[in-house]
């Protein structure tokens, strides 16, 4: 549509939607798969309840992750060397291993000798602290790309080190670290799908029962797939904006 | 204002940016001039002598006082002073108005209202009141350097210290901002400038301290320096900036 760009990306979106769902549509029917959609429907509270334990913990983990992520970058970054070695060691760990072991020693070995006994607290903090690990990364990254003249400009306009962090760098980097951290905490929602592991009924694990339970074997993943763009759809969609807003020439 | 340092050196890893340094300046040096060829040490001398950067040994000293050799010590010392670099170093995420707001308040401890107030009569003074509300990206290389020039001196700094603040800026640009330096120099301000501008520093400077390699090769009143430098590489750097001037 030539003139209104909104239209024209509207009209555009529809056909590639509609491409992909005939696509998909064609795939499926070349198998033969017999859907069973009664079925599923009958687990609909069971799903909305995976559904919200999902959201609790990512949102938990998403703070925890955030926060534990700023220190450690501060960490990273701090004049002592223990506590630069203890930071560096501990993202280089976390980031390195896979969160599947994290969350079995975490849960069944560390929880368990501190007689920590609720496997949603212990699987929200371990997820905030995986993705802390690469958290820590993106935002060292983004106050590292703030240059040393900013540095110099903090201190010559009279700036001690905490207030140069809070209204030079941090206002800066933030727009910097904005895109890398989206990303990052749209993969946290679909890491929370392993929590199953140490007993946690969320979603994935939701789905997981009721396919055995009513011999289904697809219905529950494609609700499944929609129930976590609801959220991470637009979490991406609000980040942009965020950028947008932050956004000035440098 | 006399200024003086004893045997100052500052190291940037293997580079001697000022090799054992000494000079003095009388007490009736209001607008000293640092001239040199580049990498002489103009800018490191500028900041020790502001406070800016802590030399490794020496003593710089202001007035006959010593500066403090503590980080912590000598920020209470430069917040006495205002600064202004080659590159416009305002912050990118403020507008002019808040680059000057934000310091008064945070470091000076003026209410949000005093601030603003001495923020627009600088930003005034300068030529700049209709573009308080601009980012930095927004305004002109001169403009910028003008809005620099005010949030040094919106404080009342004892020093104001010029690193080239002209090296940037085309011919009509470094034009607007000399014209303000002088006009704060013949106010009375106390100015330390580095500049490669021979002719700007021969009208305002009254002290002119020439270093090349690190070192200290003259310092003496700006009258003596322009008519009669005594050492040859003085001699020989006046002789090729007037080549073409």
């Amino acid at each position: 549509m030539p003139g209104s760009p909104l239209l024209s990306r509207l009209l555009w979106s529809l056909v590639l939607l509609l491409g992909v769902s005939l696509a998909l549509y064609g795939t499926f029917a070349t198998v033969h798969y017999s859907w069973h959609w009664s079925v599923v429907w009958g687990y609909r509270a069971q799903f909305l309840w995976g559904w919200v334990a999902t959201m609790v913990i990512s949102l938990g983990a998403m703070v925890i992750s955030m926060l534990l992520g700023f220190a450690l970058m501060l960490g990273r970054r701090s004049p002592w060397e223990p506590v630069r070695l203890f930071c560096s060691g501990t993202v280089e760990i976390v980031r390195g291993s896979p969160l599947l072991v994290q969350l079995l020693i975490g849960y069944y070995i560390v929880a368990t000798a501190l007689h920590v006994n609720s496997p949603v607290l212990v699987g929200t903090i371990l997820l905030g602290l995986f993705e802390a690990a690469y958290l820590a990364e993106i935002f060292r990254g983004a106050v590292e790309s703030i240059g040393a003249s900013q540095w110099e400009a903090a201190r010559a306009v009279g700036f001690n080190t905490q207030q140069t962090y809070r209204h030079v760098i941090i206002p800066q980097a933030v727009r910097r670290a904005l895109p890398g951290t989206t990303g990052e905490l749209v993969s946290l929602i679909k890491s929370s799908s392993l929590l199953s592991v140490i007993g946690i009924e969320e979603l994935v694990q939701k789905v997981r029962v009721m396919n055995s339970a009513s011999y289904t074997a697809l219905e529950g993943y494609l609700p499944l797939a929609v129930a976590y763009l609801i959220v991470t759809l637009p979490l991406s969609w609000w980040a942009r904006r965020l950028e947008r807003r932050f956004a000035y020439e440098t | 204002m006399r200024l003086e340092t004893r045997q100052v050196t500052k190291r940037y890893g293997k580079f001697m940016a000022l090799n054992e340094a000494s000079f003095q300046t009388t007490t009736e040096a209001r607008v000293v001039a640092l001239l040199g060829p580049s990498g002489g040490g103009k800018s490191t001398l500028l900041r020790v002598l502001g406070g800016l950067l802590l030399p490794e040994s020496g003593e710089v000293l202001v007035n006959g006082e010593p500066l403090p050799h503590d980080p912590d010590a000598a920020l209470v010392a430069l917040r006495r002073n205002g600064f202004v670099f080659q590159g416009y170093n305002l912050f990118p995420h403020l507008s002019a108005l808040q680059n000057i707001v934000l310091p008064l308040q945070e470091v000076h401890g003026l209410k949000t209202a005093e601030a603003q107030a001495r923020a627009v009569e600088l930003l005034t003074r300068l030529g700049l009141a209709e573009h308080q509300h601009k980012r930095p990206a927004e305004l002109s290389g001169g403009q910028q350097q003008r809005a620099a020039i005010a949030r040094a001196l919106a404080p009342r700094p004892a020093l104001l210290l010029l690193d080239e603040p002209t090296s940037a800026l085309d011919p009509v640009m470094t034009g607007e901002v000399l014209d303000v330096i002088r006009e704060l120099a013949e106010g009375g301000q106390k100015i330390v400038l580095a500049t490669h501008e021979i002719s700007f520093a021969k009208k305002v400077a009254d002290w002119v301290v020439f270093l090349a390699q690190g070192k200290v090769v003259e310092s003496c009143p700006a009258e003596q320096f322009f008519a009669q430098p005594t050492s040859p590489l003085a001699r020989e750097y006046l002789e090729g900036l007037s080549r073409y001037r």
